[in-house]
């Protein structure tokens, strides 16, 4: 119904190339995506200035000094989002640049984790498979990972790719049950994946609080001991920052699922198994072994960023809340980026962004983090809704060719 | 009907018989054998408390030797997974009173090896709780079957849970009354439904994208103002009252059943009557009728003059409001306060009932009540010590699951057109 216009008998009259650019750009893909963000930013704010103490109090004698109300209004969302841009993108308060772009990596170390599970979940998407299991698949990589980062020592190049190895593969083997069972009995991976992230989290708490397996020696706690520094990945732009290589691992990840989704056989395989399965069978692709492969990938996927969380960002020894929620966070990413691979990559970037900007915005403003939950949600809904964003900033549809007053006559019909 | 059709034409009859579900019972067989033969207990006896003190007639301890219980039983279980398996070789389905019996057998020896020991077991009190951690579930899982049934799937169930659960708590402590907390969570729900409905029907959006998004919108809300409006002023705006046990006469008192099913709260009578009407109303009525020709085939409905997205709007809102409801439960039945996140993924776990249950209330019901079983008896037995590391026996209610879901239910078959927008063409 979206996309259908009433005909309108009228010719079209002639429109200059510059008009129709611009029109093309707020009313097309990038410019709905950017009045979105803009939408749930004025939303967040809406909640960040009613619950404002500030503004509390002077609503109350808005009458008769309503410059009161507006100035507190003003500083409650100003100092949220400013805070949450220094906290993410760059800090104008650092003397130096060094200092002030420490935000802007803190933003990407956010993000590595969530792009490459996105990047897990997106894959099951495409192929109509709903991967809820990113906790678990985190959880057991970061164990696998973790055991060989702290407990065998190897020399230094290889250890951390066997570390890295050994998670992906436990990653793999967690999404693969998934694949395997559904291939084979048709149990319903929903289902079978949330019961896999309970086993996973009492099965590393098992492991954690047992000496020997991955709790520290001489501790009691239940936590792993320290990677080895062999097994640590490097910084990337120095010791003071907390960018790792993580990060470009997950970027030969992203181009990998690219390559795999849009360039080879197996992809268009996933493809055609996700827009229709019941088509594939009768064009021969054999649909069991393209689940079974499409969730090992997909946990594997989940998985490097398990394997990313202990070998580059928590190294002082991870306990069991290792996943951070990210296994979880990836479902949104994968939406937001249409479970496109690049389309993934920018909006684990963004939500990286919001993760790094809500903590500073918390420290600074004293806003609960909760609030990031809050934008993110809403840039995802708008952003699957472009009707609805077209119809509250009255905009017209993209490459329409009527004149605006017929769409939004056009508009108001549907 | 057999009368009426000509054996001629009549067609063959073809009964498919699958080995998956002999081969889930082979596997609870040596899943009992390598626990209750290879991890023999200390203790000789296992105790089984009955009786509470309200009983019409205080029933005895039930006290059983461990070892030769457990082997009687391996026994039984054997014998039924060797029946199972002839009666497919035989070309036979397995009738479901095998499966029943061999899951009650199943479970009484499990519960006799685990609480081996001088500590009795309370039963009463592990049924007791089993219907309390089951209520949220239930009620989950009858706003999934409502709103899969009609075509669209809920994977907001748990946004709703929690949106209730917030309203009915600020509400109850505002007002002073818990009966108007209980109307303002099924308001909450039909107001996240609502969403869901609008941007599923009305804008096209995928329906998982939404339900997904939802939880997390709702998650951010609720943690966003209990943070920031609810924890700094607890008394006045986050302290309901919670709704206190109303033991029914007479039958309350009846051993067992009693104290389990007749002793509890409101929010838990409430949830018979839900269960019980939602299945005669999909099952029984007009309205259902519609409801799952929606569900099924959107078109052929709207070619009998069945008006497809109004039902659907009206149905998720009927969800909506059963969930939110049942959110509340949280709140003014379990822990007399909003708290962050505190429906735990207890939204999730009702999808799974629901798809557990194959979409039918009863089932649904009946695998809400298995979950919040699995959670009861982590607790019980954690009081009286547990013979395995605690958290493999957290663990097998999930293993069990999969294997369950995996084996026995198998390819399951929800209703054809949910998740599809209908486009009137």
């Amino acid at each position: 119904m979206s996309d259908t216009t009433a005909p309108v008998a009228t010719t079209p009259p002639p429109r200059d190339r510059f008009t129709q650019a611009a029109r093309d750009i707020v009313g097309g893909g990038i410019g709905i995506s950017i009045l979105a963000v803009v939408l749930a930013l004025l939303v967040g704010a809406v909640l960040i200035a009613t619950t404002d103490e500030k503004v509390q109090e002077t609503a109350g004698y808005f009458f008769s000094r309503p410059s009161d109300m507006l100035s507190a209004i003003w500083n409650s969302v100003f100092g949220a989002y400013s805070a949450l841009f220094q906290g993410s993108i760059y800090n104008f308060r650092a003397d130096d640049f060094a200092r002030g772009i420490r935000p802007l990596t803190a933003t990407l170390t956010f993000a590595t984790p969530l792009i490459v599970a996105g990047l897990g979940v997106g894959l099951g998407f495409r192929v109509g498979m709903f991967n809820i299991g990113g906790r678990g698949q985190m959880l057991v990589a970061a164990a696998a990972a973790g055991y060989v980062g702290f407990a065998v020592p190897l020399p230094p190049v290889i250890h951390v790719l066997v570390a890295v190895l050994a998670g992906v593969a436990a990653g793999a083997l967690w999404g693969g049950i998934v694949g395997l069972l559904k291939a084979r009995t048709g149990a319903h991976e929903v289902i079978v994946t949330i019961m896999l992230n309970f086993v996973a989290l009492y099965l590393i708490s098992f492991l954690l609080r047992t000496p020997g397996a991955l709790q520290a020696p001489g501790s009691s706690n239940p936590k792993t001991a320290p990677m080895l520094d062999t097994a640590i990945f490097p910084k990337l732009l120095g010791p003071q920052y907390n960018l790792h290589a993580g990060f470009l691992l997950v970027i030969a990840a992203t181009v990998f699922v690219w390559w795999l989704l849009s360039r080879s056989s197996m992809g268009f395989k996933f493809r055609a198994v996700g827009e229709n399965p019941h088509a594939a069978r009768v064009a021969g692709i054999d649909v069991n072994r393209v689940y079974i492969i499409a969730m090992v990938l997909s946990g594997a996927l989940v998985g490097l960023a398990g394997v990313s969380q202990v070998l580059g960002t928590e190294t002082n020894g991870f306990s069991a809340g290792i996943d951070a929620g990210i296994g979880f966070d990836a479902i949104t990413v994968a939406l937001l980026g249409r479970s496109r691979p690049w389309g993934i990559f920018v909006a684990g970037i963004l939500f990286g962004a919001f993760k790094a900007g809500g903590f500073a915005m918390q420290a600074a403003e004293g806003i609960p983090i909760d609030i990031v939950l809050v934008v993110q949600s809403l840039i995802v809904l708008f952003i699957a809704a472009p009707p609805l964003v077209r119809a509250i900033f009255r905009l017209p549809l993209p490459g329409s060719i009527k004149t605006p007053r017929v769409a939004a006559i056009a508009e108001e019909a549907k | 009907m057999s009368t009426l059709v000509d054996p001629a034409i009549a067609p063959e009859k073809v009964s498919v018989v699958s080995w998956k579900g002999t081969i889930a019972l082979g596997i609870f067989v040596v899943v009992a054998v390598g626990l209750f033969v290879g991890l023999p207990r200390a203790t000789e006896t296992s105790t089984f408390s009955l009786a509470t003190g309200t009983d019409f007639v205080q029933l005895p301890n039930l006290v059983m030797p461990t070892f030769a219980t457990t082997v009687v039983a391996i026994v039984l279980l054997a014998v039924l997974a060797v029946v199972s398996a002839l009666l497919v070789r035989a070309k036979r389905r397995p009738p479901l009173w095998l499966t029943v019996g061999f899951a009650l057998v199943f479970l009484f020896a499990f519960l006799t090896w685990a609480s081996s020991g001088p500590l009795p077991l309370q039963v009463p009190g592990l049924l007791i709780g089993t219907v309390t951690l089951s209520v949220p579930l239930v009620f989950g899982a009858m706003s999934g079957v409502i709103s899969e049934r009609v075509g669209v799937v809920n994977i907001a169930i748990e946004g709703q849970l929690l949106a209730g659960a917030f309203s009915s708590a600020l509400v109850a402590t505002l007002t002073g009354n818990g009966f108007l907390g209980l109307l303002a969570a099924a308001v909450a729900g039909v107001l996240v439904s609502f969403v869901l409905a609008a941007f599923a029907i009305k804008y096209l959006v995928d329906q998982v994208i939404v339900g997904v998004v939802l939880n997390v919108l709702v998650i951010g809300l609720t943690s966003f103002f209990f943070t920031q409006v609810l924890s700094p002023n607890a008394a006045t705006l986050n302290n309901p009252e919670r709704f206190d046990r109303l033991p029914i006469p007479v039958l309350s008192q009846i051993p067992i059943v009693g104290p389990t099913l007749f002793n509890q709260t409101v929010i838990v009578y409430a949830m018979y009557f839900v269960v019980a009407g939602v299945y005669f109303a999909l099952f029984h009525t007009k309205w259902g009728l519609r409801v799952r020709a929606v569900g099924e085939h959107p078109t052929a409905a709207d070619t009998v003059g069945i008006k497809v997205n109004r039902t659907r709007f009206i149905n998720v809102s009927i969800a909506g409001a059963i969930a939110g409801f049942g959110g509340a439960f949280f709140t003014l039945g379990l822990v007399g306060a909003f708290g962050k996140e505190m429906t735990a993924g207890a939204g999730f776990i009702a999808l799974a009932a629901v798809i557990f249950g194959r979409w039918d209330p009863i089932r649904a019901t009946l695998a809400a009540l298995l979950f919040g079983f699995a959670f009861n008896l982590q607790n019980v037995l954690g009081v009286i010590g547990s013979p395995v590391p605690s958290e493999f026996m957290l663990m097998l209610p999930y293993v069990v699951t999969i294997v369950a879901v995996a084996g026995l239910v198998g390819r399951v078959r929800g209703p054809a057109a949910a998740g599809k927008p209908y486009i009137k063409s």
